[in-house]
């Protein structure tokens, strides 16, 4: 007898994913720049949803706060660009570090409440980074700013891009964020497949199914959620610092909005299907499909989105991804671990 | 000695749930609680795990004082339980149960606790339920699921709350084979349970619980034969 989470379809999934992963690559060299614009918001988005996707699906820590680390994190790369000159890209890593710093207190303050005064104070505690972020005239005060002319004209990097594919600088520009997008998109991915499969992984589903009987078979409970909390937090300012060194131009309205960085990555989450992996990669492509169809359509657009959400909470509560892999059994990145015998029921 | 209380006294408000509790159970040793409804006996298993902090007392398990020590720390060191309520995973499969519990419960990597999972997934008649999702099993299974996970915390004292209630007869009987097995192998078991004759097919020593006061403590005939208790517990007239 013997424990493997392996499983054919795991393996042709994780051969075509990096064949994806390769394409996704080369992409710039014939995409236009729409379609590579496009590209970085759906995989910035995608990256915010796997955060979430952890923090709720598997930590059971229902946030709705996320905001907070985003607008926390550009912020401080744009503070690192406009008060110590450092280059937009080298100043990302800030972003993670102040979305760190960040969290530690809001952990303190939002770990004593439960279920929904958790998420309603994750949200207070975004609330308050955002008005305080608004006070700072330095950095554009209420109205915001962008990022200094001198600072985004040679970017570290976008030279190379522009002669490599001949393109000018601001499309050069677009390229490199969203080459850095897609790594991170899939490091994300593949630090929380790598987790999963750990020990730590069966722990966070432990947690997530019942806290009482976790701490029962000695599982730190609170430690694993401080952990996912931090780690999550880290990685969504690395994000949203990324996000506004590809947009250049920021205000605490839009950085701290919770309808771009939670709503609509909660949207996905949940249509997609929480606590898998799967799930927020199927919900940002009909997200975006969406979007697409419904962006002529005003206030229609945000009413049709919400419908959809009720309606799949309802007849699909673990999304289109629990929906389908019900149907056939089928898993991307398999995790469970099944006991290898021929007589035993149950093998998917 | 493995476990001794000393003096234990928990109250929730004005309502006293243990109140002055002392006694020991030596290694190897089943000891049964009974007890009305209300009695505290769910509360004495939390002040022995450490779910919850007695007002005064003393709780010592082998031979170190636990009395402040957090639960998770007595799981480590061979407290384990059972949950009156069934309280499996659901999500994950019954191995995955058991691999957790083994894994966080022992401090040991996932692959060091493989043998063990599967050795005690077959002395609790779950192996062939090994891939199964916990959330999908019938009520014997999720009460086998209890005591296996428990187990597979590798305790030194299994505490077992009231798993065979519930069951048919038939069931009962199978879980209580399973139970004795543990037993006779040297596991010392506290087991607190209504079915009477499930408990004292296995337990050495019977001990009363009444109003968070133990009021009989001695060998099962002794104390069904006892007047008193007879009172108080089966409501008879003596």
């Amino acid at each position: 007898m013997r424990v493997t989470t392996s499983t054919r379809t795991g393996r042709i999934a994780g051969l075509s994913a990096l064949a994806l992963v390769a394409l996704a690559l080369a992409l710039p060299a014939f995409a236009s720049r729409a379609v590579i614009q496009d590209l970085f918001t759906i995989l910035t988005l995608l990256t915010l949803a796997q955060l979430w996707n952890l923090l709720a699906g598997y930590g059971g820590l229902v946030s709705v706060g996320q905001q907070a680390f985003v607008g926390l994190g550009a912020y401080a790369m744009f503070a690192g660009v406009i008060l110590m000159g450092l280059d937009p890209i080298l100043a990302i890593p800030l972003g993670g570090l102040a979305a760190l710093a960040l969290s530690i207190p809001t952990a303190f303050f939002a770990f004593r409440l439960q279920g929904a005064y958790f998420a309603i104070g994750t949200w207070v505690v975004a609330e308050v980074t955002r008005l305080l972020i608004a006070q700072w005239k330095t950095l554009g005060g209420g109205t915001g700013t962008s990022l200094p002319r001198e600072a985004t004209s040679d970017i570290l990097g976008v030279e190379p891009i522009r002669v490599l594919f001949g393109l000018r600088e601001a499309a050069a520009r677009d390229v490199l964020a969203y080459w850095l997008a897609l790594a991170l998109a899939v490091l994300t991915i593949a630090a929380i497949y790598a987790l999963l499969r750990n020990r730590l992984g069966l722990a966070l589903a432990a947690v997530r199914d019942n806290t009482e009987a976790a701490k029962s078979v000695g599982i730190d409970t609170t430690r694993i959620k401080w952990a996912v909390f931090l780690i999550a937090a880290f990685v969504t300012g690395l994000t949203g610092a990324l996000i506004y060194v590809q947009t250049a131009r920021i205000s605490p309205d839009a950085a701290f909005s919770v309808t771009n960085w939670t709503a609509y990555v909660i949207f996905i989450v949940v249509i997609g299907g929480i606590g898998r992996l799967e799930g927020p990669i199927l919900g940002v492509i009909v997200f975006y499909a969406l979007q697409q169809a419904l962006a002529d359509y005003g206030a229609w657009y945000l009413l049709t989105l919400g419908l959809i959400a009720v309606v799949v909470m309802l007849f699909a509560p673990r999304g289109l991804w629990g929906l389908l892999s019900d149907r056939t059994g089928l898993h991307l990145f398999p995790v469970r671990r099944r006991l290898e015998r021929i007589d035993l029921e149950g093998g998917k | 000695m493995i476990l001794t209380l000393t003096d234990v006294t928990k109250s929730f408000g004005a309502l006293k749930v243990a109140d002055g509790v002392s006694f020991s159970v030596p290694q190897g040793q089943a000891l049964g609680i009974i007890g009305p409804n209300g009695a505290g006996k769910s509360t004495l298993f939390n002040l022995i795990t450490g779910n919850i902090a007695p007002n005064s007392g003393r709780i010592t398990f082998l031979g170190q004082d636990v009395t402040q020590r957090p639960a998770m720390a007595r799981v480590r060191m061979g407290v384990g339980r059972s949950f009156q309520i069934p309280q499996p995973f659901e999500g994950l499969t019954v191995y995955e149960n058991l691999a957790v519990a083994a894994s966080f419960g022992q401090g040991r990597s996932e692959a060091a606790v493989t043998e063990d999972c599967i050795a005690i997934l077959r002395d609790t008649e779950l192996l062939r339920l090994a891939n199964t999702q916990a959330g999908a099993l019938s009520l014997l299974d999720r009460k086998r699921l209890e005591l296996a996970r428990a187990m597979a915390t590798g305790p030194k004292l299994l505490l077992l709350d009231e798993i065979a209630g519930g069951l048919t007869e038939g069931e009962c009987q199978a879980l209580v084979a399973t139970i004795k097995g543990l037993h006779a192998r040297g596991m010392t078991i506290i087991w607190i349970e209504h079915v009477l004759h499930a408990l004292t097919a296995v337990v050495e020593r019977l001990l009363v619980l009444d109003f968070g006061k133990v009021i009989a403590l001695g060998a099962p005939t002794e104390i069904m034969a006892s007047k008193e208790v007879r009172e108080i517990y089966l409501g008879m007239e003596a």
